[in-house]
């Protein structure tokens, strides 16, 4: 859910800034705690994500499984060739998570390389306030701090209104909220963006074909988000969700704000899903207990699991949100899925026998895959394209920050094959990305420079 | 998929290198007189120098790694041979510190090369993309032979060819000092190349033989398709 509610969430927010600078009325408040609870859903949703795969691994969620008494059996026969599996499918991880990363990364790349319009300061979200044209270091400093703080703030308030939200099985609020930010996000920001790149490459277009091309787009986003579509095309919606996010974060996020946000979020994220009163935390637990899947329109998964038919009577119900949920799974949260999907994984494979009946009601195909939540890609796509937008050196900050939130990921997912519980994807990623970022701009860049300048190859 | 989680931090430990290169370089520069150009040419010099000593260095760090990981692959894997082959490896991570070294120096004059100008309006060479577009090649593929050759001494222990592989990185970075003055750079340049990518091809177990083998390979499949089939019959009848 979280994760759901982050995408709605965030839309809402630059949505609601657009039309209130359009109307110059006063910011709708809601609207912005929805944005802010969207993202913080999204995270938390993330960091749940992140701990039901975690504690899943012995239950496996999907699967509605209570192979527990099993697995502990299953388990020690099965180490050695778990760890095989894991660290073979621990490669096949890393690369089902860096292509998607990587994509997202390419597209907002490429917008703000070409689109004028995203680096075009048009003024801020309602969310940071405090503008940055102040006249001397330190109050633009102080400001950029306080918008950290505020929307942090929010953020959280965002993220613990949604896990209370679940506690209380509010399950139609949230989905309502998740349906709106996905709408927004899908039909009002892809028109603006597709106007902006015809502005760009002076295409004409005629309405009635913008009609039926956004219409498409939207309709066919929306079911294949929040209902079943085919895996890849639900993968690239994610990510084109993910990337116009980010696109918008980058144009109305100030650039110290930014940074410092950056940063501030990182923490928070460690935090949320490791301490062990964090929201995303307690939602990963809820979720775990209730044995439901978390809101699929917030994650990204890398294989597509579908519910396995429960005999249960509340199924039908679950199964649908199980669905979203296994595809939505691209929100904020981080890795779970190594652990989820090799536990999950290795059930499927081994303890056949061992496992109690489940009647299928539906058709239950699972593969390993791994779940990244979509606030992590839109914070790296921010953090990259920040890079490219700002950056004096451009391309090689740009392709040392990339590489740097690489590794990040990289690390993140080793640690979460070696730790087998839901992890943050930010903090790690977000420390390189940000490390490299300012020393690859104010260190390597003079260097790469004067020695270009001269031809010299090291 | 193993190999681009080989692949990739490699990249990473070449940005490393060249980060702490600035960085030395930078602090130099910084504590140093700006006004001088003969100095801040030396500064240069000593600052490309340091980068390639550090290259050198974390490529062996780097060779350190994939040995660790190496054995811990050989010994959970079910055969107890790691996947992926230690050759293999030196072939990807040389690739990837040729691929980064290289992008990092092209792409930024790609992106120039895109947008108006002339080149060398202030009297540089007219040859300045072409050029440069030929070293990166260069430079690309040596660092790939320099990748296969140095995982292979450090194997085997032979010092000589390490120390050869440093030298000759450093004489190539030297001689793109020399730079206005293509014919004496980029010659050599390509010579060195050559050499250094027969030398790899016979360091990783290829000959005259093998490279025969490799183009004429469809022939010796045929013959043991043949071989089967002559030993199935008996069994059929």
């Amino acid at each position: 859910m979280i994760t759901f509610m982050n995408n709605s969430d965030s839309e809402e927010e630059p949505c609601n800034e657009r039309t209130s600078l359009m109307s110059a009325e006063s910011p709708p408040v809601p609207s912005y705690q929805d944005g802010l609870q969207a993202s913080q859903a999204g995270e938390a949703q993330a960091h749940r994500k992140r701990r039901t795969g975690s504690s899943r691994s012995p239950n496996n969620i999907t699967d509605g499984e209570t192979s527990d008494s099993g697995v502990p059996v299953r388990e020690g026969a099965l180490e050695n060739e778990e760890e095989e599996l894991t660290l073979k499918y621990g490669a096949k991880h890393v690369i089902m998570l860096f292509v998607p990363v990587t994509l997202c990364m390419i597209v907002v790349v490429a917008t703000i390389k070409s689109v004028r319009f995203y680096t075009e300061k048009n003024g801020q979200l309602i969310y940071t306030p405090f503008t940055e044209d102040t006249p001397s270091v330190g109050q633009r400093l102080l400001n950029s701090v306080l918008n950290t703080i505020i929307m942090i703030s929010v953020i959280v308030v965002m993220t613990v209104f949604l896990v209370l939200l679940y506690k209380y099985r509010c399950y139609k609020f949230i989905h309502g909220w998740l349906i709106l930010s996905s709408l927004m996000l899908l039909f009002l920001f892809t028109y603006i963006y597709l106007g902006e790149v015809l502005k760009t490459y002076n295409v004409a277009m005629d309405y009635p074909t913008l009609f039926l091309v956004i219409w498409n787009f939207g309709a066919v986003g929306m079911i294949c988000i929040h209902w079943k579509g085919p895996l890849q095309l639900q993968q690239a919606y994610l990510i084109m969700i993910s990337a116009l996010m980010a696109l918008v974060f980058i144009k109305y996020l100030p650039e110290w704000s930014a940074w410092v946000i950056l940063g501030a979020i990182s923490i928070y994220d460690l935090m949320a899903v490791l301490c062990p009163k964090g929201p995303l935390r307690m939602l990963v637990e809820t979720a775990q207990e209730r044995n439901e899947p978390i809101f699929p329109a917030l994650i990204y998964s890398s294989a597509m699991i579908w519910t396995v038919g429960m005999a249960k009577p509340d199924t039908a119900a679950r199964r649908s949100s199980q669905q979203a949920w296994d595809a939505a799974e691209d929100g904020r949260e981080n890795h779970r899925s190594p652990s989820h999907t090799d536990s999950q994984v290795s059930e499927t494979r081994s303890p056949i026998p061992t496992r109690p009946i489940t009647s299928f009601e539906e058709f239950e195909e699972e593969e390993r895959g791994v779940k990244l939540g979509l606030g992590d890609f839109i914070f790296y796509s921010v953090l990259v394209g920040k890079a490219a937008a700002t950056a004096s050196g451009d391309w090689n900050t740009t392709l040392a920050c990339f590489v740097a939130i690489l590794i990040g990921l990289c690390l993140t997912l080793l640690l979460l094959a070696v730790f087998k519980k839901a992890l943050p994807a930010l903090p790690i990623s977000i420390t390189f990305g940000l490390i490299f970022y300012f020393s690859t701009d104010n260190l390597v860049r003079p260097f790469m420079d004067t020695l270009a300048s001269h031809q010299l190859y090291i | 998929p193993l190999i681009w989680v080989v692949f990739l931090p490699r990249a990473f430990f070449w940005l490393v290198s060249l980060l702490l290169a600035s960085l030395v370089w930078f602090v130099s520069v910084r504590l140093s007189d700006r006004g001088d150009a003969r100095l801040q040419h030396g500064l240069l010099v000593f600052g490309a120098a340091v980068s390639v000593l550090l290259q050198e260095l974390f490529r062996f760090a780097y060779f350190k790694l994939l040995k660790k990981a190496d054995e811990g692959l050989a010994t959970i894997s079910e055969d107890g041979r790691s996947p992926i082959s230690l050759r293999q490896m030196a072939y990807v991570s040389g690739l990837s510190f040729g691929i980064i070294s290289g992008v990092f120096s092209v792409i930024n004059i790609l992106a120039d090369s895109i947008g108006p100008g002339t080149v060398g309006i202030h009297g540089d060479s007219p040859y300045y993309f072409i050029t440069s577009a030929f070293l990166t090649m260069a430079l690309v593929l040596l660092h790939t032979f320099w990748g296969v050759i140095f995982f292979d001494a450090c194997e085997k222990r032979r010092y000589g060819c390490l120390g050869l592989v440093v030298a000759s990185h450093l004489l190539t970075s030297g001689l793109t000092f020399l730079n206005p003055r293509y014919e004496v750079s980029l010659g050599p340049i390509f010579i060195i190349t050559l050499c250094t990518g027969l030398w790899a091809f016979v360091t990783a177990g290829g000959s005259f033989r093998s490279l025969l083998k490799c183009l004429s390979c469809k022939q010796e499949d045929d013959s043991r398709v043949m071989t089967y089939s002559a030993l199935r019959v008996p069994c059929e009848d």
